[in-house]
């Protein structure tokens, strides 16, 4: 069984599925109800944060953020939640440092963010609907201006999909404990600074609370102790289903198909060669990228999250055989439209080879997954049939890629 | 509620008891922040997405650009995402997610007796000073939140509990910055 969470609905376009948007709409509701009965509609008491007296922004902010994240990475652990499919803020750098800088003069000059002023507009404070109009016209402004830096914008310190444990290699238990033991510590000062600035007798707040610091770091220990499903054991669960697609040979791609795809504009296609480095030297398709296979499936991670839709993988190897087993790794992580190059380089060459009188196979035939052809030199991809003319092959084959829509995620947010 | 509501003859609804309801406390910060932690958690369970609310914002803005000047749109690379061509800018899930916000607070407000015409301000400032401020404020947010690629819900919250590195350094940027101008705007706010 493959986590059921996220739903199947909510990957893809909305508009398939009319009812999502009520979905949004109502966790949407929630929100807004969460956020004003904290007392988030409120700027005096949202500004209070930045002068030590009343800390509820804080406290609220990363309770909420240690809940999620201690409840995500429980589902995950536990295998309802399929992480590689949750979409992960794409890390920007520069643009997010000078976005948050700027953000932070208009959260302490008018008093809310973009949510709150929302909530403060829904319940008629005046200054949070002069917020809201005001938020308006900074994103009129955005949209006018971008193009002044929009390389800057699009590639300055880009990370793409990035985690704490994918930049620290630690496992995601271990980042969970600490961020919630930051937080309770975060917690503990910020009451201590509300005893000292705003005169809050700590006295008569709920010792309840002491417990439930207690819930949430057992909570994150249980998410250290449970570890997240590692490769083979998300393989494992898919692998009845996918199994089965191997078999009825629907993602290995007939050369004349891969090379069709090459010279078709509108897909951009990925070729990753994971054969070891000295047989990529000799030859290799022309654009494959070489990729070991160790480090295949944490690049999986980060490409499941931010594939475009029409972005193909092909995994090439000298047959089958360790393509396939490329491609269950990046199944498992969930990686979209993944193929294996049929027969391998060994195919291709038998193809586009024919004529190249340099090329020929091996005096003996090879085992398992061997080149089954020589070369005078190590020429890579320097080789004619590297890159053959796609005009001048006309190849009879079934065509196996099929292009599916995914919602795009990151059109939305706030992304 | 009625108790305190001595001018209201019957217990039922009436348009005019919305605003005279009997103002609540807000929930301890930190129950408060834990409901909202859940309602985050099964936003990324169910959608995959967390919450946001500038990215609505930003495509209803998109949508009236678009009534109103459709050509500007399909010359603009920012706004050719959102809206160029047939693209439906609407067509979003932060779209319905700013409406249900607005509802959620709406209906809080107005059981807890919050639901009323009133402004928020410091006690040193004029009323026209602090909505000049507000609003002023709300555009230099909204800027620098679709520079982020999203404000303090959809990157410090949700990003914040996938824990993207970008998010928390965003996080710790909008922090920093406010911390630092606080001392200079504190006759705003005191």
């Amino acid at each position: 069984m493959q986590p059921i969470f996220p739903l199947e609905p909510f990957l893809q376009p909305l508009a398939a599925n009319p009812w999502t948007y009520l979905v949004f709409a109502a966790i949407g509701f929630f929100f807004g109800f969460a956020l004003e009965i904290s007392g988030f509609g409120n700027s005096k008491k949202l500004a209070a944060q930045f002068y030590f007296k009343d800390l509820t922004v804080l406290k609220v902010m990363f309770t909420a953020i240690v809940t999620a994240m201690v409840l995500i990475f429980l589902s995950a652990g536990i295998g309802i939640l399929d992480f590689s499919k949750v979409w992960v803020n794409h890390t920007y750098l520069w643009p997010g440092i000078v976005g948050g800088l700027i953000m932070g003069v208009g959260f302490i000059v008018g008093g809310f963010c973009p949510g709150t002023s929302l909530v403060s507009a829904s319940t008629l404070k005046l200054d949070g609907i002069a917020f809201a109009l005001g938020t308006l016209v900074g994103v009129w402004a955005f949209g006018e201006t971008v193009d002044w830096y929009w390389e800057w914008w699009n590639t300055s310190g880009f990370y793409g999909r990035l985690t704490w444990m994918d930049l620290l290699n630690v496992p995601a238990g271990w980042v969970v404990v600490v961020v919630v033991l930051m937080a309770l510590f975060m917690f503990w000062g910020g009451e201590k600074l509300e005893a000292i600035f705003g005169k809050r007798d700590l006295k008569l707040e709920p010792s309840t609370r002491k417990y439930a610091a207690g819930a949430l770091l057992i909570g994150a220990v249980v998410v250290l102790l449970l570890g997240q499903p590692d490769n083979a054991q998300k393989w494992a669960k898919l692998a009845p289903a996918k199994e089965e697609i191997l078999s009825a040979r629907s993602v290995q791609v007939h050369p004349g198909e891969l090379l069709a795809t090459m010279a078709d504009d509108r897909i951009r296609l990925v070729m990753f060669d994971v054969r070891p480095e000295n047989e990529f030297n000799l030859f290799h398709v022309d654009g494959a990228l070489r990729v070991n296979m160790d480090d295949l499936a944490r690049l999986s991670k980060t490409l499941a999250g931010s594939t475009a839709n029409n972005t193909v993988y092909v995994l090439i190897s000298n047959n089958e055989q360790i393509a396939t087993e490329a491609w269950k790794v990046m199944v498992a992580e969930s990686v979209p439209s993944v193929y294996i190059l049929e027969g391998g380089i060994n195919n291709w060459l038998s193809i586009f080879a024919a004529n190249e009188p340099e090329i020929q196979p091996t005096p003996t035939p090879p085992s398992g997954d061997q080149l089954a052809y020589q070369f005078p030199a190590a020429l890579g991809a320097r080789f004619e049939a590297a890159a053959p003319d796609p005009y001048e092959w006309k190849l009879e084959y079934t065509p196996k890629i099929v292009l599916q829509t995914k919602r795009d995620k990151s059109g939305g947010g706030c992304g | 509620m009625t108790a305190s509501n001595p001018a209201k003859s019957k217990p039922g609804f009436s348009l005019k008891g919305i605003f005279q309801r009997p103002e609540k406390a807000y929930v301890h910060p930190y129950l408060g922040g834990a409901l909202l932690g859940v309602v985050l958690f099964l936003a990324f369970l169910l959608t995959s997405n967390g919450l946001g609310a500038s990215g609505g914002l930003n495509r209803l803005t998109a949508a009236v650009e678009d009534l109103v000047v459709p050509g500007h749109i399909d010359r603009t690379p920012y706004l050719l995402k959102l809206a160029g061509g047939s693209a439906n800018p609407l067509d979003d899930w932060t779209v319905p997610m700013v409406f249900g916000v607005l509802a959620g607070g709406a209906i809080s407000g107005i059981l807890n007796g919050r639901f009323k015409v009133e402004l928020n301000k410091g006690p040193n400032v004029t009323p026209r000073t602090r909505l000049f401020m507000a609003f002023v404020g709300g555009a230099i947010m909204a800027y620098g939140a679709r520079m982020a690629r999203g404000c303090t819900s959809g990157q410090a919250l949700s990003g914040g509990a996938t824990l993207s590195v970008g998010s928390w350094v965003l996080m710790m940027c909008i922090f920093a910055s406010a911390y630092a101008l606080a001392y200079f705007v504190r006759k705003f706010w005191n």
